[in-house]
């Protein structure tokens, strides 16, 4: 493995507190994600893509965002591997970069809806922004 | 002063490329007591062996040290090379170099230092050793087993083939275990019951055969040959050498409510019941927390129709004491409670259902005769999806870190029986692995999807949600990467599998160790895997780790040739190395009698002369016969009168003093 890629992976896993070789690819995180259907790469392949150092490959993938962090994954993981915190610890790292912030409080009137709780949108802005 | 002998071994490599063999040739030709140093390759082999019978004669040796492998692995070995010198076997040392040297460290001169240490710690101890002569005890020629499922039942039959008395401790009211539950068998599909219940029956008929069912395992005392057993045979209220077993107490017993475990509660039985058909003894028990003449005092209506009068209300435990030479542990297995695994919908919907209940339902003798049917609404399924490792090969805690083995085959069974019968059901299994190593056992499961059309997924069912009379399956399939929900009637979950409970207070009573999950430990993994580090205690099925039906017969007849090797001698050599009282030192505070987990030491009173003076003391007393040498007395003891013989205190300091040096 690349140098680069190896110390970006490395970071995934120290900032996420995961052991990604725990992973028997049982794909139970895949079958149990309520967002599947939004997003591009499937949470089964978020564990092996952190294992193959495809970091800048996650980065740039929609999945990171649609995560709803439900933890589904995480509590039905006969392993303990949790890949929302995998999940968790990429999203972080895009948005620690400067100006990558996901939601920015100018988006947020075109985003209200008296359905939503406003404690959603404060949840909001700790996931998605610095 | 002893003469001692120093044998260093290479091993092949195994010592030698870590250990620098000369280094420690020459360091123990200092040690005290040693008059002769040297190496050899391999020092267990032939060659080997005659090298140091022949340096014992030649230099007049009192002892011998072996640096080497573990004693576990040629203590033995060496002991008998000795004897065979005319030394006495207990004047040979072990300095164990490979295991807790050579094969954990890799710089080469520490290693050596190390070997160097713990061989003049061998020889330290040599210096002190006394020859030692082993004693005799006598074996009763009966086994016990404990466990009437067919690991039970063959381990039985094999030793009463032998000639041997066998007594087989059953708790439940009859004999045949999981087995008796199976509908067909895996790889041949032959029915469970018509190879099971012939040997129920060769088992009950066998003249060396005695059944203890509806009974339990209340104390061992003892030690091998000579175990001291208790059993409780609990009051069934039926007199079992009157009844005929007709049944008709079965049918009219008003009480309706008790869950039928042998069909694990999909259906009810009376308070009087006959487990199954074929059961052995033929004779019905009553559950007494659900019969009303127990609750209430009125009813009796079993009495009143038994033409043979064998009801009796009055009957209490009955406790019997037997004496036996050796123990076989089959106490089998029971499917985990899935209370952790809320996702599968276990406890939300009838529809979800264990695999031993799926055997129950495809069974012609279950609760539904053998159809397929639904539990919640009795109808035909049309889809049936099995999820595979429920609870297996977890290690968050909520299952089984093991893999239980069965289940790929049983499901492979079931997948394929049900499009055998039910052509029109659609089959789907989630598997993780499909493991199926076993005679025709791969070939079996290939079938089911080639021949069958039963679809194999490779993904996990993440949720079963019950919807609309429905189950609604979420699952993976990560060969074609996306989520699947499947619409179906039944789900089949294929449940780990744990030992069942009694294992843990058994292993207690009987000082076997049990692993992590409760299963016994063999006493090696490889070379010993029938037999339990504790003698005379023999293992057979899943009581020792998960494995079939073939693997339990094979095991439960090697467990049976074990006893039988045992039972065949007259006298059993005991290990003399073992704990003896200086009675003068003893201040009979029974610290030692506490501790002592064999119940080897007792008190006396004892007469004592001192300074003309007369009197009258309490002191601890060994049965060298029961003790086992784990030496616990000897630390408790306050006033040091408590020793081992081979490892006596003195020995010990004197090893600690070598590796201090």
């Amino acid at each position: 493995m690349h140098q680069k890629t190896q110390l970006q992976a490395e970071t995934i896993r120290l900032i996420s507190g995961t052991n990604t070789r725990k992973c028997m690819k049982c794909g139970k995180c895949t079958a149990s994600c309520p967002a599947f259907a939004e997003m591009d790469i499937s949470p089964h392949k978020f564990v092996s893509m952190v294992e193959h150092g495809e970091i800048d490959k996650l980065m740039a993938s929609k999945s990171i965002w649609k995560c709803m962090s439900c933890f589904a994954c995480v509590e039905r993981c006969p392993r303990g591997v949790e890949p929302a915190s995998i999940i968790e610890a990429v999203r972080q790292t895009v948005i620690r970069k400067q100006n990558n912030n996901y939601l920015r409080p100018e988006n947020i009137p075109e985003l209200l809806d008296p359905k939503i709780p406003q404690q959603a949108l404060v949840s909001a802005f700790r996931k998605y922004s610095k | 002063m002893q003469r001692i002998g120093v044998f260093v071994c290479w091993c092949g490599t195994n010592i030698a490329a870590t250990v620098d063999i000369d280094t420690v040739v020459e360091a123990m030709k200092y040690e005290p007591g040693v008059v002769h140093a040297s190496d050899y390759q391999y020092m267990c082999s032939e060659a080997g062996q005659s090298k140091i019978k022949q340096a014992i004669k030649e230099h007049n040796l009192t002892g011998i040290v072996v640096c080497a492998c573990s004693p576990r692995m040629h203590e033995t070995t060496f002991r008998k090379a000795a004897k065979a010198a005319g030394l006495n076997q207990y004047m040979v040392e072990i300095a164990n170099i490979r295991e807790h040297c050579a094969w954990i460290h890799k710089d080469r001169k520490e290693a050596t230092e190390k070997a160097v240490v713990l061989a003049r710690t061998a020889v330290a101890k040599l210096n002190l050793n006394t020859p030692l002569t082993p004693g005799e005890s006598s074996v009763v020629k009966r086994a016990l087993v404990i466990g009437g499922g067919i690991a039970g039942i063959q381990s039985a039959l094999d030793i009463a083939e032998a000639g041997y008395e066998v007594d087989i401790v059953e708790k439940q009211p009859t004999i045949g275990g999981k087995m008796a539950q199976l509908d067909k068998t895996f790889p041949t599909l032959d029915c469970a019951a018509c190879i099971l219940t012939p040997k129920m029956v060769d088992a009950a008929s066998h003249e060396n055969i005695n059944l203890y069912t509806y009974s339990e395992v209340d104390s061992v005392g003892g030690f091998v040959g000579n175990f001291n057993v208790k059993i409780r045979k609990k009051a069934r209220s039926v007199k079992a050498d009157i009844c005929s077993g007709c049944g008709i107490c079965t049918e009219k017993c008003p009480s309706r409510k008790a869950e039928n475990e042998f069909n694990l509660g999909l259906n009810k039985r009376g308070a009087i019941y006959i487990p199954f058909a074929q059961a052995i003894p033929n004779v019905p028990v009553i559950d007494r927390d659900q019969c009303i003449k127990f609750k209430t005092g009125k009813c009796g209506l079993c009495a009143k129709v038994c033409p043979a009068d064998a009801i009796d209300f009055s009957q209490q435990d009955e406790i019997v004491e037997k004496q036996y030479g050796a123990v076989v542990l089959a106490t089998g297995f029971n499917p985990i409670k899935l209370d952790n695994f809320d996702e599968f919908g276990y406890s939300q919907s009838k529809d979800v259902i264990t695999s031993l209940e799926l055997e129950r339902i495809m069974n012609a003798a279950g609760p539904t005769g053998g159809k397929l049917l639904r539990p919640s609404d009795n109808g035909h399924p049309h889809t049936m999806v099995f999820v595979q490792c429920v609870g297996s090969r977890d290690t968050t805690g909520c299952g089984k870190t093991y893999c239980s083995k069965i289940c790929c085959m049983y499901t492979a069974k079931h997948a394929m029986l049900i499009r055998e019968k039910y052509p029109d059901v659609d089959v789907h299994v989630f598997y993780i692995d499909v493991r199926t190593p076993g005679k025709n056992f791969d070939e079996f499961y290939r079938r089911a999807a080639e021949d069958y059309g039963v679809n194999y997924i490779k993904g996990m069912v993440g949720k079963v949600a019950p919807t609309n009379g429905k189950l609604l399956v979420q699952g993976s399939d990560l060969i074609a990467d996306r989520q699947l929900v499947i619409e179906a009637d039944m789900v089949v979950l294929a449940t780990a599998i744990e030992p069942d409970q009694t294992a843990k207070s058994l292993a207690t009573m009987l000082t076997a160790s049990i692993d992590t999950n409760n299963f016994f430990t063999e006493a090696h993994p490889k070379l010993r895997p029938v037999e339990s580090p504790t003698a005379g205690v023999f293992l057979s099925g899943v009581c020792q780790g998960p494995k079939d039906i073939p693997e339990t017969v094979a095991q439960a007849s090697a467990a049976a040739v074990k006893v039988i090797g045992l039972l065949s001698k007259d006298k059993l050599m005991c290990n003399p190395c073992v704990a003896n009282s200086n009675e003068l030192l003893c201040n009979g505070c029974s610290n030692c009698q506490h501790v002592c987990p064999y119940g080897a030491i007792d008190y006396v009173e004892k007469e004592f002369r001192a300074g003309g003076k007369t009197s009258l003391r309490r002191v601890a007393q060994v049965n060298e016969a029961i003790c086992q040498g784990c030496g616990a007395c000897t630390v408790v003891c306050p006033s040091g009168a408590m020793d081992l013989k081979g490892f006596t205190n003195q020995q010990i300091m004197a090893e600690v003093d070598a590796i201090c040096r």
